[in-house]
């Protein structure tokens, strides 16, 4: 009986998942990050919580919308009152920003670090510490070795954490649950409104463990993500309107 | 039970205390002093100095004419209180009930004490040896009262000890300054021919109190014991010090850590009893060679856990060198505060700013990288960006404004605004082009101008106007100019951040 043979399959990986370190419930509870569709990526539907992923990310433009979008999904796993640590070599984050994204950036402790060696402690202890909500970690690199010491210390505390490379010249292979790529895209404002609209990124699943890849467009609107159907691209002249 | 007391007078109480330090000055003629009115007045003469006439009140230049070869010390004001204050503590061997009696005696409550050094004979002979052989020069008496026992001290005969009931006796011939009056009415005594204690005490009680009022009187029933006299006893600092000797000098890692875990222990134990908490601790290793190697550490929150403690240690406990080895060990927790254990149990769960994992997980940071890399925000009532964030002075300061969102903010600030070159069609609008690192951005959308002016009270300079535009590849950024457009006067474009 194929049907059956079919179900028998996805119970075992459903039983499988929790053995290999997978986690989607942070103290007891599940948590939406409102991701949406996205959501059908991750293996069991659920946004994987007590790993760490990986964003991929080259100049300043794409760190802020990286930024952004972990800020987007910080926001939620912050709900519950967590804290949240922020480690990076030349902190650029304006912190009433994040506000903007649903944190209370008082809530968010930031370690300035010259090298990249005590970044890398650093994140590491700060994954084993199991009273935070999620640790964001920016560096240049990261060595194979080292994604799995974090990885490891994720799975014993059940915190998540983001690693921002800063500058991918050479992405190894690493020991994180996924690969992001976040890439600005042009705003719309409905009814050819002049000014800025909210912010829209190219959100690229590289890679994802147990999961499939894929490529959204969305939106950060009244503080919640929105997936966009279509990239309408009108033509410049139209665009340009200055306030 | 009836009360004996001791009093100890230090004679040269600062001028021995600075010869301890400088042995030197022990055969020269030396004074403190102290700026008074604009010139130098001697505060304290040592006895050789006193020996050629140079007293405390003079002026120094008038004590150097009499002594060419005087030295000169400065005074700090409060010496002799802190002096006594130690001079106490070390009392507490003799009585627990030790208090002191500014501005060069002490005033030990000796009930009961006397026996267990065989007799008081020896009692006190134990104690003014003792305070010599430390350096200072003191007479002692002991009696039934306070009084009696200061006036003996003072004008009687060294060492004297005053049989129970014998004060009267003893006190008649002194002179009557020995009853510790003010100097003015030791004066009228004098003037009334009243030099000695035999002179009035006899005297109608009356009539002393309406000539000499209330005070003379309370002193005087005071030393003859028919008025009680309380004292306020110095209490111990309770010292948080473990100490762990060793019989074999210790030389390896593994062994320094034993003696560390120990001492934690031990001294965690005690604070958990206690209800305390250490802020700051200090391990001290006394090495063979007579170094001493010390590594210190610091919390964010009263902490009695020996393995929070341990690890926090753990960092730094490479830098130890114990060269030919370690012979003793001290753990000293400096700075010691109340920490309730009910709030320890309802924070040992909480996942935010209060949870306790999180403030170990801080100190463990700090121990490495130090405690000024580790930042927490807070809004502060600016407008300008840069002064509407400061850093919280520590983890648990409450916010006093509101984070606002009311206008767009980049997530990515730089420190420092970058000046760009930009072509702009008319004034005051948002720029058609721009360069930032030799790349070209062509401006397809833009809002603004947010007008943000100095705040002249803070800064002088130019106010600037805010945009924020996105490029034709959807790339969000926060540009301003600085001042207006005006050819008699500069202006000059910025960017500044880079929005999500």
């Amino acid at each position: 009986m194929p049907a059956s043979k079919a179900d028998i399959i996805a119970q075992l990986q459903k039983e499988i998942l929790p053995l290999q370190g997978f986690k989607s419930i942070l103290n007891g509870t599940a948590v939406d990050t409102g991701l949406g569709s996205i959501h059908e990526a991750f293996p069991n539907t659920r946004f994987p919580l007590g790993a760490v992923h990986e964003f991929c990310c080259a100049g300043a433009e794409a760190a802020a919308a990286t930024g952004g979008f972990i800020a987007g999904i910080l926001a939620a796993l912050m709900r519950t009152g967590g804290a949240a640590l922020w480690i990076s070599s030349s902190r650029t984050i304006f912190p009433p920003a994040l506000k903007s994204f649903g944190i209370e950036p008082d809530k968010i402790v930031f370690v300035d670090l010259q090298k990249e060696k005590d970044i890398l402690w650093a994140m590491e202890e700060a994954l084993k510490c199991d009273g935070l909500a999620a640790v964001v970690g920016e560096m240049r690199e990261i060595s194979f070795t080292a994604s799995r010491r974090l990885q490891l210390a994720v799975e014993q505390s059940g915190v998540t954490g983001f690693i921002l490379h800063r500058n991918p010249r050479n992405v190894n292979t690493s020991a994180c649950i996924s690969r992001w790529q976040i890439i600005p895209l042009p705003s719309e404002l409905a009814d050819d409104l002049p000014g800025v609209g909210f912010p829209r990124w190219n959100v690229e699943l590289l890679k994802i463990r147990n999961g499939k890849p894929g490529v959204w467009q969305m939106e950060w609107a009244a503080g919640r993500f929105r997936h966009i159907s279509r990239i309408t691209s009108a033509s410049p002249e139209q665009q340009k309107k200055a306030g | 039970m009836p009360k004996r007391f001791v009093t100890i007078w230090f004679r040269h109480l600062e001028t021995d205390w600075v010869i301890l330090r400088r042995p030197l000055l022990h055969q020269q003629p030396f004074v403190l002093a102290a700026p008074d009115h604009g010139r130098m007045l001697v505060t304290k003469a040592n006895a050789l100095a006193q020996g050629r006439g140079v007293e405390t009140g003079m002026a120094v230049a008038d004590a150097r004419t009499i002594i060419s070869s005087l030295s000169v010390l400065n005074d700090k004001p409060g010496l002799s209180t802190q002096l006594l204050k130690g001079l106490a503590a070390w009392c507490i061997r003799y009585t627990p009930a030790v208090a002191i009696d500014p501005p060069e005696g002490l005033i030990l409550d000796c009930t009961g004490c006397a026996h267990l050094w065989g007799s008081e004979r020896a009692y006190l002979t134990d104690i003014i040896t003792r305070l010599n052989g430390l350096g200072y020069h003191v007479r002692a008496a002991m009696a039934d009262t306070i009084g009696a026992a200061w006036a003996m001290t003072r004008f009687g005969d060294d060492a004297a000890i005053i049989e129970r009931g014998g004060q009267t006796a003893a006190l008649l011939s002194l002179p009557s300054a020995a009853l510790r009056l003010e100097t003015d009415i030791i004066e009228r005594l004098q003037k009334l021919g009243l030099r000695q204690v035999k002179d009035f005490i006899g005297m109608p009680r009356t009539a002393l109190r309406r000539r000499f009022g209330q005070p003379f009187i309370q002193k005087l029933d005071q030393a003859l014991g028919q008025e009680e006299e309380l004292i306020q006893p110095v209490e111990p600092v309770a010292s948080y010090r473990e100490r762990l000797p060793c019989l074999e000098p210790i030389v390896t890692a593994t062994g320094i850590e034993i003696a560390l875990q120990r001492l934690l222990e031990t001294l965690c134990h005690r604070l958990e009893q206690e209800q305390k908490g250490l802020r700051t601790a200090i391990f001290k290793g006394f090495r063979v060679d007579g170094r001493i190697e010390k590594i210190g550490i610091g919390t964010n929150r009263a902490s009695h856990s020996s393995t929070h403690l341990f690890k926090l240690f753990e960092l730094k406990l490479n830098s130890i060198e114990p060269a030919l080895g370690i012979e003793l060990f001290i753990l000293e927790a400096q700075k010691v505060e109340d920490v309730s254990p009910v709030q320890e149990k309802l924070w040992a769960n909480a996942s935010g700013l209060d949870g306790i994992r999180l403030s170990e997980l801080m100190d463990r940071l700090a121990g490495r990288i130090g405690a000024d890399r580790i930042h927490r925000y807070i809004p502060d009532e600016h407008y300008w960006p840069e002064r509407s964030v400061k850093a919280a002075s520590s983890i648990h300061e409450k916010l006093n404004a509101r984070w606002s969102i009311d206008r767009p903010r980049p997530l990515q600030l730089l420190s420092k605004p970058e000046p760009i070159d930009v072509t702009a069609p008319i004034p005051d609008y948002p720029p058609m082009l721009f360069r930032h690192k030799g790349k070209l951005h062509k401006i397809m959308k833009a809002d603004g101008p947010e007008r943000i002016e100095q705040e002249w009270w803070l800064q002088q300079g130019q106010h600037r106007d805010y945009y924020c535009v996105e490029d034709e590849t959807g790339h969000r950024y926060w540009l301003f100019r600085s001042g207006h457009y005006a050819a008699d006067r500069s202006y000059q474009w910025f960017i500044h951040g880079f929005f999500a």
